[in-house]
């Protein structure tokens, strides 16, 4: 009834992409030119002339992503032709160069294709596999709901500690003041948990630490139950530390959510920004080639 | 006091306002009673700067009070202008509590004991009814109030809210944000509202933010000078009294409905269904002659129309005949029938032709009239085509139609001759046409709107049997028996019986005996099946389909339980009924048996896929019970871009219609907030000016008449309507070549506990809009080519649309995957 992208219409476009590159070979193999085999023979102009359209035809998908009255073709045709077509590039291109590189523009125009071609390919294992992640990670509970249920585990806890000691509802703010879920493209990236918290030290003062996973909050609320004599208050230690420990799954769900949204898309800051540079990469390479060589 | 005037008029909104305005203009001796301390009270409930628009448009005014489309203040002001312009003679808080005497000598005994004299009435008090009382002594101080306009008014006080609907709970949510609130709830539990607003009172009781008070009842409210606060309120609650300082009291118990009153008066209602309208003479008299009716309580929700009649009944009873203002209306609609003359001619020969309509009042068939379409066809004309979907009902004037029953027997028809009726079975389940019709000769048809035939059914209860009867006669033909002639199912219609079921009801149960086959006639069905002590759905029955023919055909014993899943009527034929039926047409009884064997097989699989089962009820539970077409995303391939959203902003000026992340998610098939196009759509209830329409498509979508007032939106029970103002800003082009909008991307966002993530197209309703805001739903890319927007600008094939037909293959492969 429904099918991913790569699937599409019995992968008709794998199919057109498999005959493309089976010709291209076929030709290079085939072709027998006076000089060593370049891109200034017929078949390397056919084969430049054939990559040249791709690059700007799967260039065209971020304009007919947008042009959502568009009705020429389906997105998801389009997507499946673009990944599929945009492998084959790479047999074509690479035919075109005759393997011949050097340090000049020809080469960084087939470098930057490469570039954007492999982020490519990273962005499609990504799309295949983390959709199913993000999905069995958030077990139905979107990040607001996840930011919701903080929250009111953050007032849950406050007013146990209300009944307490004021150091519990001090570390217990400061917990709530410290936690962090990104903070930098690393840090999503990462998963990282650069939380930080205010314990109480020697002499009064208070001293921050990392707090990454709540493990400081949970050691000292351990320590405060392990000292403990008072049974009314060690049993609303324990309350927190259940609190506590739920918080930390949530928030751990709610990092990994927002890791696998940036993988999602980090991919894409590489693709695009190098797709442009590639395409006037490209015009600079077609002109100097008909002008100079 | 004893004042005798020739026309009294109750209630000041727009209706009684003209009325009196028209008397004071022409010098005709006259008192307006309010009730309340303002008049328009119905207008002056409306939220600030609310958008009041003027519609039916093409309607001229006849008033001598001014009105167009504008803001409630300006209205409102233009009319208190008018009220001292034309010197009207108004008394305020002056409720009347009954009327008696003749025409000539109506007494209108007031609640302050007075009464006035006249020798006309004219009603125009709407249908709002009064609030419910709090009925306790101390209910008449000033902190109790019945309304809350805005909830940010108040600071720092100590609230009571006493009521458990929607109202209610709304309410106290709202001003639980900066004041003390307490919630008096008479039963145990909330049972009134909305789900959504159970969750959200269940979670803010929970929070600590409202205190709610359950199984308790007020008592008594006394001032306390001096105290902490300045009153103080009495409950009864389960545990024993309770005494409550407070500042405020916001009672929230609903409205007794002004039909008591009404029929107090001595005025008759045709039937006891609450929807059903006095009878009204074309001069809006009542029954009791010298009482007129006018506006909402008369049927006439709209305010151009309500203000229309005031002027107009004033001039009845000055005896000058107006036409009605809708005249020159009707002599266009008609102007094409051959042999047309004259508007109240032609409008005679409809009700003496079409035996339906014979027994509706003229002024109602008016009105039924002015919203339908007159066609006049040429022989072979398509009126409809089998599998459109439709929201309009057809009668024959003149010439006829035929219906095509047999797609591959074209010339196989059925005649119909004027004055019958036909689109009765796509109206009233909301379902496609199951039939082709053709125009014959000299054909004309009047083509009435759903929404005024249905209220022509709740006020006449004859066009009611006759319609219910011949619907049976039509479901069977097309249902089971396209051969078989009318003359013979008639007995069998006779002997089918209509059942209706509430969601949840049970129809039949596993092993009971196998005694009647159930044609779904709206609504749908889930089947289900006990294994291992659980139940299991195994199939789902939607409209149009039917049930039960297993047992009929070879066991004698109910194989499994058939269930509503909404609300649902069903036609039944009994058993020995069915056998007539078999014996008269051998081709029904093979097509039976494989009909059969096909669900059977069905079933098998379904039961071998443990999680299908699982699957169905939770998609029954987001309301695809009564769904004809819905969106649903899988989430394996759901890269979360919001490009379906984008597309869904980018075809309707800039609002999406669709909120992809919200709403819940099981075994990887997320149900986003999105419209699911019920059958019997919810929203389409309570439209004053009729804006929600069904496309022949299936589409349920809002038209340009909307007026606003957001009834959809709380009628709708998935959250899917919104009240959008104009669309937000786009993206630069710099950033929509990069990206798209840097904001909905996970490195634009700041991450922040504390922080509530609001959708950008949703706002509080609170605070003066900047313009018209008009109720915006998915209306499934109407017009557009390709399908919906959003399923066509998925990259992932992740989005789908499903309708009911596809509703099990569906389940099916999800299952298969998980």
């Amino acid at each position: 009834m429904h099918e991913s992208m790569l699937d599409y219409a019995q992968r008709r476009y794998l199919k057109i992409a498999l005959v493309l590159c089976v010709l291209s070979i076929i030709a290079y193999a085939w072709h027998d030119p006076l000089s060593p085999p370049n891109g200034g023979t017929w078949l390397g102009y056919t084969l430049g002339g054939i990559g040249a359209a791709l690059i700007l035809w799967l260039t065209a998908l971020g304009v007919r992503k947008r042009s959502y009255s568009s009705s020429v073709g389906t997105l998801r045709g389009w997507t499946s032709a673009h990944v599929y077509l945009g492998l084959a590039l790479i047999v074509v291109a690479t035919l075109h160069t005759g393997f011949q590189f050097g340090w000049n523009l020809h080469t960084l125009c087939y470098a930057l294709m490469l570039i954007v071609i492999g982020s490519g390919i990273f962005g499609m294992v990504v799309y295949l596999r983390y959709p199913q992640l993000m999905s069995s990670n958030r077990a139905g509970a979107k990040p607001d709901v996840l930011l919701e249920e903080i929250n009111d585990l953050d007032q849950r806890a406050l007013r146990v500690a209300n009944e307490m000691p004021r150091r519990f509802a001090d570390v217990l703010r400061s917990n709530r003041e410290g936690t962090r879920i990104g903070g930098s493209t690393r840090a999503i990236l990462g998963g990282l948990d650069l939380s930080t918290i205010n314990l109480p030290a020697v002499g009064g003062a208070s001293q921050q630490v990392s707090n990454s996973e709540q493990a400081a909050l949970l050691d000292w609320l351990g320590d405060e139950l392990a000292r403990s004599t008072d049974g009314d208050l060690t049993k609303r230690i324990g309350d927190l530390l259940s609190v506590v420990a739920t918080r930390r799954n949530q928030l751990r769900r709610l990092r990994r959510d927002a890791q696998i949204r940036g993988w999602l898309e980090i991919w894409l800051y590489i693709h695009v920004p190098v797709t442009l540079a590639l395409i006037g990469t490209l015009i600079a390479h077609v002109v100097s080639v008909f002008l100079y060589w | 006091m004893t004042t005798k005037v020739a026309i009294a008029v109750v209630g000041s909104g727009p209706g009684g306002l003209s009325a009196a305005a028209r008397a004071a203009e022409v010098g005709v001796s006259h008192v307006l009673l309010e009730q309340t301390a303002a008049h328009s009270n119905t207008i002056q409930k409306y939220q600030k700067g609310k958008h009041v628009m003027a519609e039916p448009n093409i309607l001229p005014l006849r008033s001598p009070m001014r009105f167009e489309a504008g803001t409630r203040e300006k209205i409102l002001g233009e009319w208190a202008e008018g009220l001292t312009e034309h010197k009207v003679n108004i008394r305020y808080g002056a409720e009347v509590v009954g009327i008696s005497g003749a025409k000539g000598d109506f007494h209108l005994k007031l609640q302050d004991g007075s009464e006035v004299l006249a020798e006309n009435v004219i009603l125009g008090i709407g249908l709002q009814g009064n609030p419910r009382r709090l009925g306790v002594p101390g209910d008449g101080l000033p902190c109790v109030q019945y309304t809350l306009d805005d909830p940010d008014e108040y600071k720092g006080e100590t609230i009571v809210v006493v009521g458990a609907g929607d109202a209610a709970i709304e309410n106290a949510v709202a001003l639980s944000k900066q004041n003390t609130v307490y919630l008096v709830n008479r039963s145990g539990e909330f049972s009134r509202c909305k789900d959504g607003n159970l969750a959200l009172i269940l979670k803010t009781v929970e929070a600590g933010k409202v205190i709610c008070l359950y199984s308790t009842q007020c008592a008594s409210l006394s001032e306390t000078p001096g105290g902490e606060k300045p009153y103080l309120l009495s409950l009864n609650t389960s545990t024993g009294d309770m005494q409550l300082p407070c500042d405020r009291i916001i009672a929230r118990l609903g409205a007794t409905p002004p039909r008591k009153f009404v029929e107090s008066c001595g005025i008759k209602f045709p039937s006891s269904d609450p929807s059903s309208l006095p009878v009204l003479s074309t001069s809006y008299e009542s029954n009791v002659p010298g009482l007129y009716v006018i506006g909402a309580l008369g049927g006439y929700p709209l305010i151009k129309q309500a203000m229309n009649q005031g002027y107009e009944v004033v001039e009845f009873i000055r005896g000058n005949p107006v036409a009605p203002a809708d005249e020159p209306l009707l002599a266009a609609k008609f102007a094409g029938i051959p042999g047309h003359r004259s508007v109240s001619d032609t409008l005679q020969a409809m009700q003496q032709r079409i035996p339906l309509f014979t027994e509706v009042n003229p002024l109602m068939f008016r009105e039924l009239l002015l919203g339908s379409t007159i066609h006049v066809l040429n022989p072979g004309d398509i009126v409809f085509k089998r599998n459109d979907y439709t929201n309009s009902f057809y009668t024959i004037f003149n010439g006829g139609v035929e219906i095509q029953i047999d797609d591959n027997n074209p010339a196989k028809r059925i005649p119909l001759m004027p004055g019958q009726f036909f689109g009765e079975m796509g109206l009233l389940s909301g379902r496609r046409r199951t039939a082709t019709v053709l125009a014959g000769k000299d054909c004309v048809l009047i083509e009435t709107p759903r929404r005024d035939v249905l209220k022509l059914l709740s006020s006449v209860d004859a066009a009611r049997a006759v319609i219910d009867q011949t619907f049976i006669v039509r479901a069977i033909q097309s249902g089971f028996a396209p051969q078989a002639k009318t003359a013979d199912l008639l007995p069998i219609a006779a002997k089918s019986k209509m059942n209706r079921y509430k969601a949840g009801q049970v129809v039949f149960s596993e092993g009971d005996e196998a005694d009647a086959l159930h044609l779904v006639r709206s609504g749908s069905l889930a089947v289900l099946r006990a294994v291992g002590g659980r139940e299991i759905v195994t199939s789902y029955v939607a409209a149009g389909n039917y049930v039960g023919e297993m047992g009929l055909m070879g066991n004698t014993r109910r194989s499994a339980t058939v269930r509503a899943t909404v609300a649902t009527e069903t036609i039944s034929l009994d058993a020995d009924t069915f056998a007539e039926l078999l014996q008269k047409n051998p081709a029904l009884r093979s097509e039976l048996e494989e009909t059969v064997r096909q669900r059977i097989a069905s079933n098998t699989r379904l039961q071998g896929q443990d999680n299908a089962g699982a699957l169905i009820s939770f998609l029954l539970k987001q309301g695809l019970g009564e769904a004809t077409d819905v969106l649903l995303i899988d989430e394996t391939l759901c890269v979360g871009c919001d490009n379906c959203e984008r597309a869904c902003a980018a075809t309707h000026g800039g609002t999406s219609r669709l909120d992809r992340a919200a709403g819940p998610t099981f075994a990887n098939v997320h149900v986003p907030t999105s419209c699911r196009h019920c059958e019997d759509p919810h929203c389409m209830k309570d439209c004053p000016p009729d804006a929600i329409r069904r496309s022949p498509n299936g589409e349920v979508f809002v038209g340009d008449n909307c007026i606003g007032c957001g009834n959809c939106e709380r009628n709708c029970p998935y959250g899917v309507i919104q009240l959008a103002g104009p669309p937000p800003e786009q993206p630069s082009l710099a950033s929509w070549l990069m990206f798209g909008s840097k904001a909905e991307n996970v490195f634009g966002e700041v991450q922040g506990l504390g922080r509530k993530h609001h959708h950008h197209h949703h706002d509080d309703g609170h605070g003066a809009p900047k313009a018209v805001k008009k109720a915006v739903k998915c209306d499934m890319c109407k017009g557009q080519d390709g399908g919906p927007a959003c399923v066509r600008a998925c990259p992932t094939g992740a989005a789908l649309r499903v309708s009911p037909e596809e509703f099990v293959a569906f389940v099916q492969q999800e299952a298969s995957r998980f």
